[in-house]
């Protein structure tokens, strides 16, 4: 009886889990699968092969644009990095109790504004009679107006601000789990700053590196608001490339195809940084 | 007691939500273009038919496609993709249904748009679409700052290097192969000789991205920028260029000497639709002079109906007659049907020119 109880509880705990799972993620998957298989011969006729991933590796266009996207996101993700540790070793290890909730809510804030409201914020601000540019001139800083926009150091920005607080909140949680007499045992046995923090908070904190890592860097290359947005006339990301293969060109095959490479991408990278720092899934996304 | 509550309310609240639909209301669902079904048109049509409720989605010509294709042509009563928009997507994904001509009063239309729309969209012996508004992508210019512009290519004029925008849509390879004295919509029946212009076109497109500052993806950001003076000159829909026009009438629409380019937005009933009725009463509610009015007003396009050019408000009026003289109009280059296969050729295309560091 008691056992059934508990059988029961676990089944409809795990239901909506794999409802989900199932529903929105395996069975689309599957049919975009089929789709990307299927090369269009005629109108309304099709056949089915790998016509489409052939003709993503035939056209440097596509590669190079999936390239770029990479490796545009991977600075995104070093520069959230740099900016983010310091950020969550403030609020867990220095901040004072009250003060440490308050400072994670002024991190949080910004996530309350869509997406599309905050790409605005950035254009209002550097566009070339925005506000930064303007106040220059006003300052006597510069002589004529300047454009900040449309180019690839205002992408980058714009999406190290979007992605940076799911950085610092595993970076967070995972450093005020640290004891802090770890740190001073460090000091004590002779250590000086930069020492203490390679050797002793650095490796602890690698699971919530790790994690945040992972989450920043698939958030970027998946945008796509930002990088259309703020991106000038060369700035080409991968997936507006999925969304013209689908919209403009109607060829919602190719555009199957795309999604699954950038899916394949990004896995085989965060596989690559998962082996290089010699940590595992579930040494780090399940502990942080 | 609570919760009581809380139950009788939602038992209520389901009470109320199953009671709506046994009143016989049909729902007209409309799938069209922002500011194609202003509100106060449709509240007059819904006090002229109350069964009938509307319902707007706003979309634009690839969004309404891809919607009715991933149904097959379900869940919206009524479309309105441009002309050139129904004959190959119908080829292809099967989406909409013919049309009852005998609902659809076509007595008071212009009757050059009606038949031009008909020829277009005649799939066996049956019509899919008819016309309802229609206009004109060309150039804008700030006539101040650039005078001169009154070509597709003096959008690549170095004198105004860093102040110009264009869309990079296929209106811009269009207008760019007519500048160069080519025929594209000619070579539509010969692919191959298509394929050529478009690469010339590209090269072309893409040793120009040095002049231009950004490509502009919607009206609001091209409206920003012309009116703070970022650019002086555009590529534009002439709606667009109106709206600017009320703001600072320095700021007007050209049409490039080669003609400008001309959409008409039509009618087509999706083929899964389920309230065919009342998408012929909306099309021939829509259409009657003082509705057309109204919408006007709200578009800043030219209804396809006898006259339509004086039911335009006046500010919109002044700007038209700004832009555009008889000549302009007889010049007018309509869009020709897009056979299959050619949206894949132009979004290479389009690609190719968006990668290239030209610029």
């Amino acid at each position: 009886m008691n056992k059934d109880i508990r059988r029961l509880t676990l089944i409809l705990l795990f239901t909506p889990f794999a409802l989900w799972i199932v529903l929105l993620i395996v069975i689309p998957h599957i049919g975009m699968f089929i789709l990307s298989m299927r090369e269009k011969v005629a109108p309304r006729v099709f056949e089915y092969g790998f016509g489409n991933y052939i003709e993503f590796a035939n056209e440097p266009i596509y590669w190079n644009t999936l390239l770029r996207t990479g490796s545009m996101s991977l600075l995104v993700t070093a520069i959230a990095l740099i900016i983010g540790f310091p950020v969550a070793y403030y609020i867990a290890k220095i901040a004072g109790n009250r003060t440490k909730g308050a400072l994670f809510l002024i991190c949080l804030i910004p996530l309350w504004v869509s997406d599309l409201i905050r790409a605005f914020g950035w254009i209002l601000l550097l566009r070339e009679t925005g506000v930064v540019s303007s106040s220059l001139q006003w300052l006597g800083l510069v002589d004529g107006p300047i454009e900040f926009l449309y180019n690839d150091v205002t992408v980058i920005m714009g999406l190290v601000y979007t992605v940076i607080l799911f950085m610092i909140v595993p970076l967070v949680s995972t450093l005020d789990g640290m004891d802090n007499a770890m740190i001073e045992a460090g000091y004590n046995l002779g250590g000086n700053g930069f020492t203490v923090l390679r050797r002793i908070i650095v490796p602890y904190a690698m699971p919530g590196i790790v994690a945040g890592c992972i989450v920043v860097f698939m958030l970027t290359a998946g945008s796509y608001l930002t990088p259309i947005l703020l991106g000038g006339k060369n700035s080409s990301w991968f997936t507006e490339q999925i969304y013209n293969q689908f919209i403009t060109r109607y060829n919602w095959e190719s555009g199957a195809a795309f999604g699954f490479l950038l899916l394949a991408f990004t896995s085989l990278v965060v596989w690559l940084g998962l082996k290089l720092s010699g940590q595992t899934l579930s040494s780090t996304v399940a502990r942080s | 007691m609570r919760l009581k509550r809380t139950l009788a309310s939602l038992l209520a609240a389901t009470a109320l939500s199953v009671a709506a639909p046994a009143s016989a209301e049909t729902t007209l669902r409309l799938l069209t273009w922002g500011s194609y079904a202003p509100e106060n048109v449709v509240k007059l049509f819904e006090e002229k038919y109350p069964d009938i409720k509307v319902e707007v989605t706003f979309s634009n010509n690839e969004e309404m496609i891809a919607k009715l294709r991933a149904t097959g042509g379900a869940g919206f009563d009524l479309a309105q993709p441009s002309h050139d928009r129904i004959y190959a997507a119908q080829l292809e994904y099967n989406i909409y249904k013919p049309l009852d001509m005998s609902k659809i009063d076509t007595s008071n239309m212009e009757a050059t748009l009606l038949d031009g729309v008909k020829a277009n969209t005649t799939i066996e012996g049956g019509v899919y679409a008819v016309p309802h508004q229609w206009g004109t992508s060309g150039l804008m210019a700030d006539k101040t700052k650039a005078p001169e512009i009154n070509g597709w290519d003096d959008l690549c004029d170095p004198a105004y290097k860093g102040r110009t925008s264009m869309r990079l849509k296929r209106t811009i390879l269009l207008g760019t192969a007519f500048a160069m004295g080519e025929d594209p919509f000619a070579a539509y029946a010969d692919l191959d000789k298509y394929q050529q212009i478009l690469d010339q076109v590209a090269e072309k497109l893409i040793t120009c991205k040095d002049n231009i500052k950004a490509y502009w993806k919607g009206g609001d950001d091209l409206s920003a920028m012309m009116l703070s003076g970022e650019i002086v000159a555009s590529e534009t829909w002439d709606s667009t260029a109106y709206r600017l026009f009320s703001e600072n009438s320095n700021i007007v629409f050209v049409p490039p000497e080669t003609g400008a380019l001309a959409w008409i937005d039509t009618f087509a009933l999706p083929r899964k639709g389920e309230a065919d009725d009342a998408a012929y009463k909306w099309i021939n509610f829509v259409l009657q002079p003082e509705i057309v009015k109204l919408m006007s007003a709200s578009t800043g396009a030219i209804a396809s109906i006898k006259g339509a050019k004086d039911l335009l408000p006046a500010d919109k009026k002044a700007a038209v007659n700004a832009a555009f003289s008889d000549e302009d109009i007889a010049n007018l280059k309509f869009f020709a049907n897009i056979p299959p296969g050619v949206e894949d050729m132009e979004g290479k295309t389009l690609e190719r020119i968006k990668a290239a560091t030209g610029g």
